[in-house]
Formats: C-alpha cells, sequence, structure tokens
C-alpha cells in the first residue's frame, strides 16, 4: 500500500501551512531544551559534589572549618600504610565477591524454580521478592536481633534440634560477624537478581529450549550448555548491580556491627563514615571512598559495552 | 506404579521443597519481625539457652503492647510524616525533570540522545557512599544541615537518573504513529507530546512515581549524614537509629519494622516486573 505513504507528506504540508511552525515542532532544539533541566540538575548535584570528592581526597579539610589546604597525596599514603585501612580493603573484597557467588548459584537456582509449574507459584514469587523491597535498614535491625548475643533463635533452634551444643556469638566474633554480613546481603541481593534471571529466561526464545529437549538433553545438560550461556548478558547485569550495592553499602555493617568486634568488620562505606563524619576527617574519608572508584569504573565500562552489543544486535 | 511416575513424583516433592526452602530463606526475618512485634516482654527475653522456650511461638497471648509504646511514646508518627514529605517533594521534582527528558531521549535526539541516556542512567551507579562526604560540606554551606530540605535537594541525584531511563523505555513503547496522526491533525510536536502521548504513559509515569518514592523511603546513607535530631527523621533511619537507644526496645523496633515494610512490599509487587523489564532492556534485547 504505497498510497498512504505518498499522501503523507502533502497532508503535512497542508497541515504546516495552516498552522505556522514553532519551537514546539523544531525537533533538535526541543530535545534539548526539554533535557536540560534533568541534565543540569544531575551535573550540579552529582557530578560537582563527585569532582569535590577528588579534590577534598588531596586536602586537609576538616568539617568544622572552611579551610581547603592542599596537602597532594598523603592521604593516600597514610590509609595505604594503615593496616586499618587494609583490613577494611580485604573485608570489602571478601564481602562482595563471596556474597556474589552464592547470590548467583542461589539465584540461577531459584529462577529455574520458579520457571517450572506448580500450585502457588504466584505467591512463592511475592514472598520471594520481600527482601528487595523492603528498606535495608528495617531488615538489618531484623536480622540485628536475629543475631543478638543472649536471643539468638538461630542458636536456640540448633541446641534444641541436637545439632550444636556450643554458643555462636555472632556479632562479637570477627569470622562470625563477617558471615552474618555476608548472610544478610545474600538475603537481600539474591531476590533482585532471581526476577533478572527470570525475566532472561523468559527472553530465551522457546524454539530453543524445545529443541534442547527433543534432542533429548539432560537437565544439567540444558542448564549449563543452553540455558546459562544464553543467560549470561542478564547474569552479568545482575551481577554488575549486586557488586555496586553490596561493595557500597555502608547500612548493613554499619548497623549489625558498627564495623566491630574491634574494628574487623569495616567496609571502605563504613570506615569513610567513621573517619570523614564522625571523626570529621573530610580528606581521609573522602580519600578512603575514593578506593571504589576503580572497581564502578569496571562495573561502567562493562554495561556500556553490553549496551553496546544490544545496540548492535538490535 | 512405573518407575517413570515415581521419578515425576519425586521431581514434583523437590520442587515443591525447594520453592518452599526459598521462600523461608525470604521470609523468615519478617517472620520473625512478627512474633516479636507482638510478643510480651517476659516471653521475648527468655535466654536462647533456656530449651523448654520455644521463641518460634507465642508462649504468652501476643499484646498490642510495642504498638501502643510506638505511636503513643516515640517519634515514629513524626517520622512517617517527614518521610512522606520529603518522598512527595522528591517525587515532584524528579517527574517534573525526568518526564520531558525521558521523552526527549526517546524520540527527539535519535543516536546521541542514546548515548547521553545511558550516560545518565551509569550516574545512578555512582553510590551515595562516594558523595556523602562532599555533600556534608555542601549542605554545610548551604545551611541545610539537619533539615529535610538537604534530603529533598540530594535524593534527586538517583530518583532522576533512574526514572529518565525508565521512562525513556516506556515512551519507546508507544508507537510513534499516534503521535505523527497527531501532528498531521494540527498539533505541534509539544502538544502531541502532553495531550496524546502522556496520557498514554499514565502507567509509566504511575511506576517512576512509585520507585522514586520507595528509593526515597529506602536511603539510608544521606539521612544518617545529614539529619541529626529525632524529631527530623525519616523511616529508614529513625527506627534502627533513634529506637536502639534502649537494648530492650526489640518489640517496638520490630513493629515499627513491620508496619512500614508490609505496605511497600505489597506495592513493590505490583510494579517489579516494569522495573526488571527497564533494567535489563539493554541486555535482553539482543
Amino acid at each position: 500500500m504505497a498510497q498512504p505513504n505518498e499522501a503523507q507528506p502533502l497532508v503535512q504540508l497542508a497541515a504546516a501551512t495552516f498552522r505556522r511552525r514553532t519551537l514546539a515542532d523544531r525537533e533538535g532544539v526541543l530535545g534539548r531544551l526539554l533535557l536540560a533541566p534533568a541534565f543540569l540538575y544531575v551535573i550540579l548535584v552529582v557530578g560537582v559534589p563527585f569532582v569535590l570528592a577528588i579534590l577534598l581526597s588531596f586536602s586537609a579539610a576538616r568539617s568544622g572549618s572552611l579551610s581547603f589546604s592542599w596537602v597532594g597525596l598523603s592521604h593516600f599514603s597514610t590509609i595505604i600504610a594503615d593496616p586499618q585501612f587494609q583490613l577494611t580493603l580485604r573485608n570489602t573484597l571478601v564481602f562482595t565477591i563471596a556474597s556474589q557467588v552464592l547470590v548467583m548459584i542461589l539465584a540461577t537456582a531459584a529462577a529455574n524454580v520458579l520457571d517450572a509449574a506448580f500450585f502457588g507459584k504466584r505467591a512463592v514469587r511475592m514472598l520471594i521478592l520481600l527482601p528487595w523491597a523492603v528498606p535495608v535498614s528495617l531488615a538489618a535491625m531484623s536480622w540485628a536481633w536475629i543475631f543478638d548475643s543472649t536471643f539468638s533463635v538461630i542458636n536456640w533452634t540448633l541446641r534444641a534440634s541436637g545439632l550444636f551444643q556450643g554458643w555462636l556469638y555472632w556479632l562479637g566474633d570477627t569470622e562470625l560477624a563477617m558471615i552474618a554480613i555476608i548472610i544478610v546481603h545474600v538475603w537481600r541481593t539474591f531476590p533482585f537478581a532471581t526476577v533478572v534471571v527470570l525475566a532472561g529466561m523468559a527472553a530465551i526464545p522457546l524454539e530453543i529450549r524445545e529443541a534442547a529437549v527433543i534432542d533429548g538433553a539432560s537437565f544439567w545438560r540444558r542448564l549449563f550448555q543452553v540455558n546459562l550461556p544464553l543467560l549470561l548478558p542478564v547474569v552479568t547485569v545482575a551481577v554488575l548491580f549486586g557488586v555496586v550495592f553490596t561493595s557500597t553499602d555502608l547500612s548493613v555493617v554499619y548497623l549489625l556491627t558498627r564495623g566491630g568486634p574491634y574494628n574487623s568488620t569495616h567496609v571502605l562505606a563504613s570506615l569513610a563514615f567513621q573517619r570523614g563524619i564522625l571523626g570529621g576527617d573530610l580528606g581521609q574519608g573522602a580519600a578512603i571512598a575514593l578506593f571504589l572508584l576503580p572497581a564502578l569504573v569496571v562495573v561502567a565500562i562493562v554495561m556500556l559495552r553490553l549496551a553496546r552489543r544490544a545496540e548492535v544486535g538490535a | 506404579m512405573t518407575a517413570r511416575r515415581v521419578v515425576r513424583v519425586l521431581k514434583q516433592i523437590g520442587l515443591y521443597s525447594a520453592a518452599a526452602a526459598f521462600t523461608g530463606l525470604a521470609v523468615f526475618p519478617f517472620y520473625w519481625m512478627l512474633v516479636t512485634a507482638f510478643k510480651e516482654d517476659n516471653d521475648l527475653y527468655v535466654a536462647a539457652t533456656m530449651r523448654a522456650h520455644i521463641p518460634w511461638i507465642f508462649n504468652e497471648p501476643p499484646t498490642l503492647e510495642h504498638f501502643q509504646y510506638l505511636l503513643g511514646d516515640t517519634a515514629y508518627l513524626a517520622w512517617v510524616r517527614n518521610t512522606i514529605l520529603v518522598g512527595a517533594a522528591v517525587v515532584v521534582i524528579t517527574l517534573v525533570l525526568a518526564v520531558p527528558a525521558g521523552y526527549a531521549l526517546a524520540r527527539l535526539t535519535g543516536r546521541w540522545g542514546e548515548r547521553l541516556g545511558i550516560g545518565i542512567f551509569l550516574t545512578y551507579l555512582i553510590p551515595p557512599t562516594l558523595l556523602f562526604i562532599p555533600f556534608s560540606r555542601v549542605i554545610a554551606v548551604l545551611g541545610l544541615q539537619n533539615s529535610l530540605w538537604a534530603l529533598v535537594l540530594v535524593y534527586p541525584t538517583f530518583t532522576i537518573p533512574f526514572c529518565t531511563w525508565l521512562l525513556m523505555g516506556f515512551f519507546r513503547s508507544i508507537p510513534r504513529d499516534i503521535e505523527e496522526q497527531a501532528m498531521i491533525d494540527g498539533y505541534s510536536r509539544l502538544a502531541a507530546m502532553r495531550l496524546v502521548v502522556l496520557p498514554l504513559a499514565v502507567s509509566g509515569v504511575l511506576t517512576a512515581a512509585f520507585f522514586s518514592f520507595t528509593l526515597v523511603m529506602q536511603e539510608f546513607v544521606y539521612a544518617l549524614t545529614f539529619i541529626s535530631s529525632v524529631g527530623k527523621m525519616t523511616v529508614s533511619l529513625g527506627i534502627p537509629v533513634a529506637l536502639f537507644r534502649d537494648v530492650f526496645n526489640w518489640g517496638a523496633m520490630m513493629a515499627a519494622a513491620l508496619i512500614t515494610s508490609v505496605p511497600i512490599a505489597i506495592v513493590y509487587n505490583l510494579f517489579i516486573d516494569r522495573f526488571v523489564g527497564g533494567l535489563t532492556a539493554g541486555a535482553v534485547k539482543g
């Protein structure tokens, strides 16, 4: 049907002669105008503090005064030599990697369960999502109470079931506190990863899955050689978000242990808060927080690559 | 029973127990909130070494005393009010800026707009952890310490990028033909957007508003950094920080966590698919 296509410019021309073209019709200009307010807000309120964060890390700024004396790299050399900082950096890596590995295993398993048909599936999906929906600071307090040194329900259950007769000081022991923090991170991020993986599974063409079944591939073979490779981009997105949310999180560590016992569970975010805000040493706090930047840049690059590949593929 | 039938039954059992296990893991802390919120203190504070006292159930009749204390003797209602005020202001700011921006990126700016859209989305990944220290300086200079206005100023830094991205996806999903038809009928581009496209995008705009509000409710780090007096806290700050003073305050704290979490969780489930669709658009599209 070629006719409407030919007619359209004529109609537009006719319309244009009836009504003068105004600013509201010039697409390039209009696009810029509509975009400008949001863009300016982000530049001013994200960009400026971001630059300020870098400047602060080279200065002796303290929270009380407004002075901005340049101290060069001295904050960086101080913190790199500081054993507390080295431990903190290691903790951040351990928490992020351990929790994200567990999250990916749990999320892939949970997505496979939710992909199957069973009674009550909608309810299960809704309940599994709860940890992600609820404010993290409230969920963290529930966990703090679960891990309480005297009233821990976990300890009671372990004893009553005869599995373990000893006593676990969850948040009072260095290793147990680290495990507790990882548990909370996993609990909090696996629902989101599950939903993302599930969305990816729904996007795999049915023919491919059916072909694998017809060809007699077993469940595991289908999982590892058909589904997972096709899911890789989506899983990557879930992992990247998980890495960003876990590595930069302050609330779980702050509310569960305040970095304790004996400052053994600090992460970069909580140490930056302690030194920068509570201790008033803005410069050093900013320098500590900046160590998160390389990880974020890597995440951003991978995201851009994925986006570009999708663009080419589309 | 044939072997095949046995295998099928076993598979079903496996499926249901796996579903039950995942649900149990997800729900356990909420169950614990529920039980704690309604328990008498005598029933709550029994050392876990007492094997005869089962903490999983109500050993004494449930009570509302923690809720009465929470609503009568704490600043909880002020925190709720503060959260709603900040949330409403942030939602308005976000929509005013993100709706036009999302539309422009979807329709008007072409290829460089797509790049810019990804750039704006990436700023969502710049975490509060990197910014709260310079912000504390900026907020001090502006004289907004311990003021809700500090939160109103700062929260759009994550809601705008997020909602712009989300709305861009929504506007893309509306067929171009509809607004082209409107323009042929004599509307300007701006009028076509306002009168034809926006009414179609109501569900998208609602989703963006809802997620802005939940992001505000969930935020903890900025609130912790900027707000110091109990009366000005938001729920996500006040409940864990101000209610924690007294060690034996778990009943009230869990009561507060429960009545704050349940409404969010219910509404969240209505919107989650749109949210995931928006986030994974880039990765799934290919």
